[in-house]
């Protein structure tokens, strides 16, 4: 059944290439102006590149969360599956992991070539790409507990974000000081493992959390 | 196969019903009637679980899940008829192969469309993509939310026997209408909202008419 999910979310996504490539032009774009207006100087660039990086991506996450439940809200798919045998938390799994292979998985695949614009070594470039596969799970997973909730609401967007963005904070900072710490040549064992240890807790709760928040959209 | 005891449910500062009970047994087809708003969707929901705002006993003696018709298709715009078909049977744990998809597709007149995106469908054909589902599916209970609207006669002629036939071999079929059906064995299970206001509201009697 999580098979099949993810392969039916993924078929509807990539249906609509607008949906799918907004996200992924929003990270570009943030990240290829900055250097634009603050200037071409390596010293600030690299000072302030694993910060614009993960703002971005967390940006570009939350602005595609919304419409991670409101096609099968609107036509009432969600109906069908809550009135079935699957276990609703199967389907949201699946949900959640075809929203991060079409959203996230790109964002984190070019990354490196960010990177490159904000003249980060090779070292950073590693750090930005293990920070980002681990970090953007965790968004879609937080994500998707925000899109329940307010799927049921006309006007979702402002609020998902603010009922979001305060769980979204320890990963932002995380994420960051990973990149940072590769980039002064540290260990960043330290960081990967709390994210790793982020990552399981969202994926063990999270489903459960938005699979509660599906229950109490559709009973309105 | 279905009890309802004691069914309290408010909604929108109007009393929907209270002390509401009926039973239903394999074979029975229940119309459920009322005026626009007066709750008739928002018990169904409450009989197949979508909606949970309320007090009472709802007890199923199922093996399965119902098969649910809402006002809103269940059906994704980005897939063909036959992807949706064979989601739904999926979530149904039921398999469905291409010919059983194109034999339907025949019966719901929809045939040769199983390529096509539900996008390019009209309001009755998307009902009738929905309706599909009840030709081949073994679940025992259908609850169906307005299951004419949208369709055309010959559609609702087909219907009709489809849930004659279903109700005649043990089945249950719970549903709202507001035309006349043609059907044997049914019954109309009545509901008369109250506002819920406590000098207005008198004591509610849910009234069952054979």
């Amino acid at each position: 059944m999580l098979l099949a999910t993810i392969k039916r979310t993924l078929r509807v996504s990539f249906r609509q290439p607008s949906e799918l490539l907004n996200p992924l032009f929003f990270f570009v774009l943030v990240i290829a102006l900055f250097p634009l207006g603050i200037g071409p100087s390596e010293k600030t660039l690299l000072l302030i590149a694993p910060g614009i990086i993960w703002v971005a991506a967390l940006l570009a996450t939350l602005l595609s969360m919304e419409s991670l439940f409101r096609s099968d809200f609107d036509d009432g798919s969600l109906d069908q599956m809550l009135v079935s045998p699957q276990p609703l938390i199967l389907v949201v799994t699946g949900k959640v992991i075809s929203h991060w292979l079409a959203t996230s998985l790109p964002l984190v695949l070019v990354s490196p070539v960010l990177g490159l614009m904000l003249s980060v070594d090779n070292a950073g470039i590693l750090a930005i790409l293990i920070s980002l596969m681990l970090g953007t799970p965790i968004l879609s997973l937080l994500g998707a507990v925000g899109a329940s909730l307010t799927v049921g609401l006309k006007k979702g967007g402002v609020l998902i974000a603010l009922l979001i963005i305060p769980l979204y904070v320890p990963v932002l900072i995380l994420g960051t000081s990973l990149i940072q710490t590769a980039q002064q040549g540290g260990d960043y064992t330290g960081q990967m493992l709390w994210m790793m240890a982020l990552l399981a807790l969202t994926a063990g709760t999270a489903p459960i959390a938005t699979a509660g928040g599906i229950k109490v959209s559709l009973s309105r | 196969m279905l009890n309802v005891a004691n069914l309290r449910c408010e909604r929108d500062q109007r009393l929907l019903f209270d002390d509401f009970a009926f039973t239903a047994q394999p074979g029975d087809i229940i119309q459920v009637e009322g005026p626009n708003g007066a709750g008739k969707s928002t018990l169904l929901k409450i009989l197949c679980g979508v909606y949970d705002e309320f007090e009472g006993d709802v007890e199923w003696d199922l093996d399965d899940y119902p098969l649910y018709l809402g006002h809103r298709p269940g059906v994704n715009d980005y897939l063909t008829v036959g992807e949706n078909l064979a989601w739904l049977a999926q979530l149904h744990e039921q398999t469905l192969t291409q010919t059983e998809i194109d034999r339907i597709l025949v019966e719901v007149g929809l045939h040769g469309y199983a390529d096509v995106p539900c996008s390019n469908l009209s309001e009755g054909q998307r009902k009738r993509v929905s309706l599909a589902r009840f030709y081949v599916f073994t679940n025992k209970v259908w609850i169906l939310d307005e299951p004419f609207s949208a369709i055309d006669a010959a559609g609702i002629t087909s219907l009709e026997t489809l849930i004659q036939h279903h109700a005649d071999s043990g089945g249950l079929v719970l549903l709202t209408s507001h035309q006349p059906l043609r059907l044997s064995n049914i019954r109309q299970l009545r509901l008369d909202p109250q506002p819920l206001d406590p000098l207005l509201a008198g004591p509610l009697q849910p009234r069952e008419e054979r």
